[in-house]
């Protein structure tokens, strides 16, 4: 018998796959079972956000953040609205601060919830995503109440939010959290605790720190490396600077470790919406929740019956818009998946000039060639579910 | 904070020499501009030097000014995590002058400049790899430069007689809104309907 001619082959996985997490085509070069290579194609929901913003005012601009990673829209919003209002010199007024904190925490529930258990169904389990997904139809309904919407909420908006919250909806929040925790603990022992979980993530998809640095990392991945990095802490804003919560690190880069983070992070997030909830209802938690600079956040209806100014200013927020000052900036925020940033250049009118969005998805999918060599083809989809990728963002 | 931030402005301006060209300080951020050809010099210097540490790749981005004779900025940010600051790096380039690649500094640079030459065409030298990352296959022009309609040049379609799908030019029912909303007021560029009456 001749030798055999032995050679690589190549396979598509995706664009359309249960465990691609959205439309990601991935080549696949393998060897037998053994992954050597990972070219992953992505743009398959290029929407061009970035172009569509150049011709929008910057009010018009903010729904296009919740349709980035629309697993947690607002942290999207927020990152947005921080770098108007650097640019624009303005101050959120602290209930305004503390509402956006609790959404923020809430969007970081939605988005664990459903990546800690989406990738436990990439990895063998079918459970663990009902059990997510109802506790995410909870916090959804959180957000049409007080947005109008389950998912794109349009609701933070530059120098505030555009609404204030109702105390019933504080109080409802309030008994979510006690419920929540339970659900947590059952999804530790039902996903953290299994051995099936455990034999597909400890020791997959390892990474250095060194690696996180250089590749462009952040959130869960940089912290699964033992370094305590959270923009929440080192470079706070919003009113997390008063607010007691820890973050959780790992120590082996693997797997395993992000997954027990973000569960980790799912209780600070309670935690952190449990002050916020006392703080909101004490007597400095009161007052306005948008700037009451008329020049940028909308009147109040019931001002535009009474004063001419306010209707003015209300017409030309909605028309003209606000005009930005000319310069540029870099503002970041620590969203679910890691560092969510927007680099705004102003050129002194009502449009952005550009807005680039810096989304963490697209430097940790890039990551996947690296991270995914040597391993088995089963471990792809394992590797992907823990980078926790969500196509609006990656292809913007 | 600012003062932290002009020590090391005036640290990096010293060390860099002839390489920088422009530097500044606005609302906290530190940015600085840089000649093309020592970019990656510069990212090195930054990644290594004790006092900078920008150890932290974040994002490469281009921005398009059409005015200007070099029309396009690259803009690099890096993060330096050991002392918490970041650093915004801006290199001015043509659609015919490469840009040295940050591949061998930062393995990220890799996607972050493909999408750079996708959207502007600005193109890197040194780069193993400068496919198309965003945009379909096929995909003609450069979307984001300042004089590509945002409505493009093609649409698609599916053909159910050829059983597959088509490019097509792109046609509007109805044209392109750009509304022009910045005050009269403060003066336009153009004449609104009517006033050329008033100077007959």
């Amino acid at each position: 018998m001749g030798e055999h001619n032995i050679r690589n082959f190549t396979i598509n996985f995706g664009p359309q796959h249960p465990a691609a997490h959205g439309v990601l085509r991935l080549v696949l070069e393998l060897d037998g079972e053994v992954v050597e290579r990972v070219d992953p194609h992505i743009g398959l929901l290029h929407r061009g956000t970035e172009k569509l913003i150049e011709y929008k005012t910057y009010v018009q601009a903010n729904p296009y953040f919740d349709r980035l990673d629309y697993v947690a829209p607002m942290s999207q919003e927020h990152a947005y609205c921080l770098a108007i209002e650097k640019l624009l010199g303005i101050q959120v007024p602290r209930r305004a601060q503390l509402i956006r904190v609790l959404f923020l925490e809430i969007s970081r529930l939605l988005s664990h919830l459903l990546n800690v258990t989406t990738q436990a169904m990439d990895v063998g389990a079918l459970t663990p995503p009902l059990w997510g997904f109802e506790e995410r139809e909870k916090l959804m309904i959180f957000y049409e109440r007080v947005s109008g919407s389950r998912m794109h909420a349009n609701y933070f908006r530059p120098g505030g939010v555009s609404m204030d919250i109702q105390p019933e909806l504080i109080d409802d929040i309030e008994a979510f959290c006690d419920p929540f925790l339970n659900v947590l603990d059952d999804l530790d022992t039902l996903v953290m605790n299994s051995r099936i979980f455990k034999q597909r993530n400890v020791d997959i998809g390892t990474i250095t720190l060194d690696d996180c640095w250089a590749w462009g990392f952040s959130g869960p991945l940089v912290r699964s490396c033992g370094v305590p990095w959270d923009l929440r802490k080192s470079q706070p804003y919003e009113c997390y600077e008063e607010l007691e919560f820890d973050i959780p690190v790992g120590k082996n880069g693997d797997n395993y470790d992000r997954q027990v983070i973000r569960m980790e992070e799912m209780r600070q997030s309670v935690r952190i919406m449990r002050q916020c909830i006392a703080k909101l209802r004490a007597p400095d938690g009161q007052g306005p929740v948008a700037t009451l600079d008329g020049k940028v956040a909308p009147p109040s209806r019931k001002d535009m019956k009474r004063s001419m100014e306010a209707l003015i200013h209300h017409f030309k927020l909605y028309t003209e818009g606000f005009h930005v000052p000319a310069g540029e900036v870099y503002a970041a925020v620590e969203a679910p998946k890691g560092e969510f940033g927007v680099y705004l250049v102003s050129d002194g009118t009502n449009k952005a000039y550009r807005c680039r969005i810096r989304a963490p998805g697209f430097a940790h999918l890039q990551g996947m060639d690296f991270m995914c060599r040597g391993h088995m083809l089963a471990d792809v989809a394992g590797v992907l579910g823990s980078l926790d990728i969500v196509f609006g963002e990656v292809d913007r | 904070m600012s003062s932290e931030l002009q020590a090391l402005s005036d640290h990096i301006a010293s060390s860099l020499g002839e390489a920088m060209t422009a530097r500044a300080i606005t609302f906290d951020e530190l940015t600085i501009v840089v000649r093309g050809e020592d970019i990656v010099r510069v990212a090195t210097f930054l990644r290594d030097d004790p006092q900078c540490r920008f150890v932290c790749f974040i994002d490469i981005c281009g921005a398009d000014y059409p005015g200007r004779e070099r029309r396009f900025d690259v803009v690099y940010h890096f993060l330096a995590p050991h002392h918490n600051r970041r650093i915004r790096v801006k290199v001015e380039t043509d659609e015919v002058t490469p840009v040295p690649s940050l591949i061998g500094v930062f393995p990220a640079a890799n996607w972050f400049e493909r999408e750079a030459y996708d959207l502007y065409g600005i193109l890197f030298s040194g780069h193993p790899d400068l496919r198309r990352i965003l945009t379909d296959y096929g995909f003609e022009g450069f979307p984001l430069r300042k004089d590509f309609p945002l409505t493009g040049y093609v649409e698609v379609r599916y053909d159910e007689a050829q059983g597959r799908v088509v490019y097509e030019p792109v046609k509007l029912s109805q044209e392109f809104r750009n509304f022009d909303f910045l005050s009269p007021w403060e003066g336009t560029d153009y004449v609104l309907p009517g006033d050329e009456k008033a100077k007959a």
